[in-house]
C-alpha cells in the first residue's frame, strides 16, 4: 500500500476546484438551510442555471466571458424568483418539494434534444472559460509541486480565485448573521409567525436569503465550469445537492465555517476512501472486490460513515450540541 | 357612536402616585354608560370590526356583527372553548383572513394588510401557544422585536457601524425591559431553557419592544405556574397605565375578574353579551352559553315541561348536563 500516494491524492482533491464549488455551494445553502431554515433541494439547479448561463453566452451567442458571468448570476436570481415568489409563502416543506422538481426540470431541459443546439444537449458545452485562463497573473510555467501531484498554472489560478470567492463569502456571511438582518433570518428559521407578529416582512427576508443563498452556489456552478472547461448537464443531478447538504451538516450548519471544513474534510474522505479501497485492490488485500467495485463501494463506506456522524454528532463537527436539545424540549 | 362626548378626564392630571389608578378609573368612567349590549358603541374605540366572518367548510367558526374595543382600557374576550376567540385574534391581526367583512384600527381599514404590517402599526399580539425563538438567547428575542431597525437591511447588515449605535440604544431599551419583567438573570440564555411562565413573560416583553398602541395576548395565563400568576396580572395591568389597550382571550376567570374594564362574551363565534366583569358573569346569556340553557334543571324536569315523557333512567350524578335538545 502506497500511503503516501493515497494521502497526497486526498489532501490535493480536498483542495482542489471541485471542492471548492462544493463548498460554496454549501456556503449559500449555510445562508439558505443553516441560518433561515429554508429547505431548498434544488442547490444543483443553481450551479448549473449559473453554469450554462456563461457556458450559453460565451459559446452559442459569441458574447465576452464578463457577459456569461452576469447573465449567469441573472439565471439564478430569476431562477430563485421563480421558486420563491409561489413558495415561500407556504410552509417550508413546499420549498423542498418544488426545488427538487425544478432541480431536475433544469437538469431534463438543458439536456433535451430541443435545445441541443443552444445548450448542446447531454454533451454539453465546451471552451468558453479560456478568457478566464488568460486572465491568470501566473507565469505560465507556474506549477505547484505536491509529491506525486502537480498543480499546474490553471487549476493553481482556479483555487487562488475559488478559495478568494469561499473567502469573500465567508466574510459576508459572518458579517450578516451577526448583524440585525441575520437576526432576522434566525428568528425565521425558528417559528415565522412569531417573527411577523413582530413586524417584519417574513416573505421578503426569506427570498432574500433564497437569491443571496443561490448566487454564491451560482459562484461554484462557475468555478466547476471553469475548471472543466466544459459544463454537462449530468454533473448537475440531485446528488449534487445531497453532497452539498452532507458537506453542511458534516461542517456544521448554521456555523460559518461550517461549509469550509465540511468541503474540506468531505472531499478528502471521499477521495481517501476510494484511492485506499483501489489500493487494497491492487496490492491484493481485498480479494472479493476488483477495480470496478471500488467507486460503488466508496459510495457505500462514506454512507455509513454519515449515518454514524448523524446517529452521535447530529450537530456536525463545529455545531453546538445545546441548540440541537432544545429541538427534543 | 364614536363622536359622542367623551367622559371627564380623571386620568390625565394629578400626582405621579395617582397616575397607578387614574388610568383605571378613566377606563371604568369612561365605559360606565355604554350599554350592556353585544356590540355596544364605545366613547373612543380603537378597533372596531363589522360583520367579520370565517368559515371553515361548512362550520362558522367567526361571525361578529359588530365590535369595539375602548382605547386605553383592558378588555378580556371570554368564552367557552371553541367560541371563535383565537380565530378572531387571528383574523384582525391579518394571521387568517376572513370570508365577509371590515375593521379598522385607529380608523385605517386593515383588510388585507398582512400581517407584519399590522404589528407595524401598533397592533402587537401573542400567541396562545407562547412562540419565543427558542435557538435565540433572551436579549437577542427582545432585540428582534424592535422596529425601524437600519440593520435589519441586509446591505447595512454588512456594515457594523451604521447599526451598532442603534442596536445600543435597542439593547438599553431590552434590558430595561427584562429587568421590569425579571428576565434579567436569563439575558444570555437560550429562550428553549426558559419555563412556561418565563416564555410567556417574554412573550410579552418582546411584544413589548415593537412599542405598541394596541396589546393582544392570547391566553396569558395558559399553563403558567401561579407563583407567576400574579406578577404577570401585574404586568397586564402596567400596560394600561403605560397608555396602551390590552385586548386578552382569557379562560382563567379569576384573572378577568382581576384586571379588566371591559369583558366581551363569544359563543359559537358571535358576541352574545358585553359589560363590566361583575355584571357580564352574573349575565343569564353568558351562564347559559358556559353551562348549557338547562343547566339547573334535570333530564326529567326539561322533559315535564317540553310535555315529553320523563325518560326512565335518569342519572343524578351529572345535573348539569344540558340536554340534547339544547338550543
Amino acid at each position: 500500500m502506497d500511503w503516501s500516494f493515497i494521502f497526497t491524492s486526498s489532501v490535493s482533491y480536498a483542495l482542489g476546484a471541485v471542492t471548492i464549488a462544493y463548498c460554496l455551494a454549501a456556503v449559500g445553502l449555510n445562508m439558505q438551510f443553516g441560518y433561515t431554515g429554508l429547505l431548498n433541494f434544488g442547490q444543483a439547479a443553481f450551479l448549473a442555471a449559473a453554469g450554462y448561463g456563461m457556458a450559453v453566452m460565451v459559446t452559442t451567442f459569441e458574447m465576452s466571458f464578463w457577459v456569461g458571468i452576469l447573465v449567469g448570476l441573472l439565471a439564478v436570481v430569476v431562477l430563485a424568483m421563480l421558486l420563491g415568489l409561489p413558495t415561500l409563502r407556504l410552509r417550508a416543506d413546499y420549498l423542498a418539494i418544488v426545488t427538487i422538481a425544478a432541480a431536475e426540470v433544469v437538469r431534463l431541459v438543458v439536456r433535451s434534444v430541443k435545445f441541443k443546439d443552444t445548450l448542446g444537449g447531454s454533451d454539453g458545452l465546451q471552451q468558453f472559460a479560456n478568457r478566464f485562463y488568460e486572465l491568470s497573473p501566473l507565469p505560465s510555467d507556474f506549477r505547484i509541486r505536491f509529491g506525486p501531484f502537480l498543480f499546474p498554472n490553471q487549476e493553481v489560478w482556479v483555487m487562488i480565485v475559488g478559495w478568494s470567492l469561499v473567502a469573500i463569502f465567508s466574510i459576508i456571511t459572518f458579517l450578516l448573521v451577526r448583524s440585525p438582518w441575520g437576526r432576522i433570518l434566525k428568528g425565521i428559521r425558528e417559528d415565522e409567525d412569531a417573527v411577523r407578529s413582530l413586524g417584519k416582512n417574513v416573505y421578503w427576508y426569506k427570498m432574500q436569503a433564497l437569491i443571496l443563498g443561490a448566487l454564491m452556489a451560482g459562484f461554484g456552478g462557475f468555478i466547476i465550469g471553469i475548471f472543466f472547461n466544459a459544463v454537462s448537464p449530468d454533473i448537475y443531478a440531485t446528488t449534487l445537492t445531497f453532497a452539498i447538504y452532507t458537506i453542511l451538516i458534516l461542517g456544521g450548519a448554521a456555523r460559518v465555517m461550517g461549509p469550509i471544513l465540511g468541503a474540506i474534510l468531505f472531499g478528502f474522505l471521499f477521495q481517501f476512501v476510494l484511492t485506499t479501497l483501489n489500493e487494497a485492490v491492487r496490492v491484493g488485500y481485498i480479494g472479493f472486490l476488483d477495480s470496478n467495485d471500488t467507486a460503488p463501494t466508496r459510495l457505500v463506506l462514506v454512507g455509513i460513515g454519515l449515518m454514524l456522524l448523524m446517529i452521535f454528532r447530529p450537530q456536525g463537527i463545529l455545531g453546538d450540541r445545546r441548540e440541537i436539545a432544545l429541538d427534543a424540549r | 357612536m364614536p363622536d359622542d362626548a367623551m367622559p371627564d378626564e380623571t386620568g390625565t392630571s394629578g400626582s405621579a402616585t395617582a397616575v397607578v389608578t387614574s388610568r383605571k378609573q378613566a377606563a371604568v368612567a369612561a365605559l360606565k354608560d355604554v350599554d350592556r349590549e353585544p356590540g355596544a358603541a364605545k366613547p373612543d374605540p380603537v378597533l372596531i370590526a363589522d360583520g367579520v366572518v370565517r368559515r371553515f367548510g361548512g362550520l362558522t367558526a367567526v361571525n361578529v356583527n359588530h365590535v369595539e374595543i375602548q382605547r386605553g382600557a383592558i378588555t378580556a374576550l371570554i368564552g367557552p372553548n371553541g367560541a371563535g376567540k383565537t380565530t378572531f385574534f387571528n383574523l384582525i391581526t391579518g394571521f387568517d383572513k376572513p370570508d365577509e367583512g371590515e375593521w379598522t384600527f385607529n380608523g385605517q381599514q386593515l383588510k388585507g394588510i398582512p400581517p407584519f404590517k399590522v404589528a407595524r402599526m401598533g397592533m402587537v399580539r401573542t400567541f396562545q401557544l407562547t412562540k419565543v425563538l427558542s435557538k435565540l438567547t433572551v436579549i437577542e428575542n427582545m432585540r428582534l422585536g424592535a422596529t425601524g431597525q437600519l440593520g435589519e437591511r441586509m446591505w447595512a447588515g454588512l456594515i457594523p457601524g451604521l447599526w451598532r449605535k442603534q442596536e445600543r440604544e435597542i439593547t438599553e431599551r431590552a434590558d430595561e425591559l427584562l429587568a421590569r419583567f425579571k428576565l434579567d438573570t436569563k439575558r444570555g440564555d437560550f429562550a428553549g431553557s426558559l419555563s412556561g411562565g418565563q416564555r410567556k413573560l417574554l412573550e410579552m416583553a418582546r411584544a413589548l419592544m415593537v412599542e405598541p398602541e394596541l396589546v393582544m395576548l392570547d391566553e396569558p395565563m395558559a399553563g403558567v405556574n401561579p407563583a407567576l400568576t400574579q406578577s404577570l396580572l401585574g404586568h397586564v395591568k402596567d400596560l394600561r397605565e403605560q397608555g396602551m389597550t390590552v385586548l386578552f382571550v382569557e379562560h382563567d376567570m379569576d384573572m378577568v375578574r382581576d384586571i379588566s374594564d371591559w369583558v366581551i362574551v363569544m359563543a359559537q363565534g358571535a358576541v352574545i353579551a358585553e359589560g363590566p366583569p361583575l355584571e357580564v358573569m352574573a349575565d343569564q346569556r353568558v351562564i347559559d352559553a358556559y353551562l348549557g340553557a338547562h343547566h339547573d334543571q334535570s333530564l326529567a324536569e326539561i322533559a315535564e315541561a317540553e310535555g315529553i315523557d320523563a325518560p326512565e333512567i335518569i342519572d343524578e350524578s351529572t345535573p348539569t348536563t344540558p340536554p340534547p335538545e339544547a338550543p
